[in-house]
């Protein structure tokens, strides 16, 4: 692979953020923080070759979410979104 | 219940592997029997981790290639890359007997649905046709009448998995059709040269747009933002389209 940065989509991230969030986030509403739109989870585009996880907006580019873990400690930060909706277990 | 205990999404689970099957000469597919194993939807994935004995452990993703089915076994296929920590354990050490740990099923959104009736659109770049064969698995077991379409594009005849199931299924009837599109070297005498696909071939083999189908593409980033951009320059509406791109990861932790 060559060294640019080439993309996954949110889904790569589910099984890491449903360690934390306990929810599978892939059809989550993600309001993005800069340009308004709203799109599933699952269509954000993730970048992995990183120390971490950074999901950013599908039309914008905006970052969306960074987490990153060091040993047993996760740091995650969501102020790219203005909201995240998701359904939780009745 | 005692002794039921109530598993959330997150969760590491035990899988014993059942049966290995090669199906190209780098890629391989592992039967396994995942412990309370809750089911699962065709094009979701599950998360692999292995932990060595120094503790240190990686985690991969790879799509479920089987049908879903009752009795907690499911298969992943697993492409071999060169320089790759998990996939050359999985496709040249792991034995028959084994252990393994696996989260999932993980995906809600690149998953097909057996109450789904309207026309699909499959488009498969190499190993990105795992969680699209779990769909056509899904698609025949199920019954379903939805008409399938496949366009799966390859480097060479050699490089294709599941092809004779893939034969078998779409001679039984007509509600799967498959097209190969080979990148680098064709069989003999085949009526298009090697190549990427392009607009002729989308235009030539897959549903055409006024019928509205749901596209679910899957492969290399590239091979992902090309073949979507044609779909959608043939009159396919984005919204559409689901895709799932993927590469090599370096989660480890």
């Amino acid at each position: 692979m060559n060294a640019s940065m080439t993309h996954l989509d949110g889904n790569a991230a589910a099984g890491e953020l449903s360690r934390i969030f306990g929810v599978d986030l892939t059809c989550a509403q993600a309001r993005c923080a800069n340009c308004g739109s709203r799109k599933s989870f699952a269509e954000a585009h993730l970048y992995m070759q990183c120390p971490g996880v950074i999901a950013r907006c599908a039309l914008c580019g905006h970052v969306l979410l960074r987490l990153v873990n060091v040993r047993r400690r996760a740091f995650l930060d969501l102020r790219g979104m203005t909201y995240l909706s998701f359904e939780i277990a009745p | 219940m005692e002794g039921t205990a109530v598993l959330g999404i997150g969760t590491w689970r035990t899988a014993t592997v059942l049966d290995l099957r090669d199906e190209t000469p780098s890629a391989r597919t592992l039967a396994l029997e995942v412990r309370d194993w809750p089911g699962h939807i065709a094009g979701q994935h599950v998360d692999v981790r292995l932990t060595a004995a120094d503790g240190y452990s990686a985690v991969r993703s790879y799509s479920i290639a089987s049908a879903p089915r009752s009795n907690g076994r499911i298969e992943i296929t697993v492409e071999r890359l060169p320089n790759g920590e998990v996939s050359p354990y999985l496709t040249q050490q792991v034995m028959a007997g084994d252990e393994l740990e696996v989260r999932g099923p993980i995906g809600r959104w690149f998953v097909w649905h057996p109450e789904q009736a309207m026309p699909i659109q499959l488009v498969a770049g190499g190993s990105g046709i795992v969680p699209l064969m779990a769909m056509i698995r899904s698609h025949a077991s199920a019954g379903s009448i939805a008409p399938f379409r496949l366009l799966y594009s390859v480097r060479e005849p050699g490089f294709i998995f599941y092809r004779d199931e893939l034969r078998a299924l779409s001679n039984r009837g007509d509600s799967l059709v498959v097209t190969y599109a080979y990148t680098r070297v064709t069989p003999k005498d085949w009526p298009r040269s090697a190549g990427r696909i392009d607009q002729e071939l989308i235009a030539g083999s897959t549903w055409p747009s006024n019928l509205q189908p749901s596209c679910y593409v899957c492969g290399p980033t590239s091979f992902v933002e090309h073949t979507t951009d044609l779909l959608i320059a043939g009159g396919h509406d984005r919204d559409r389209i689901r895709t799932e791109r993927f590469g090599a990861t370096g989660e480890q932790k």
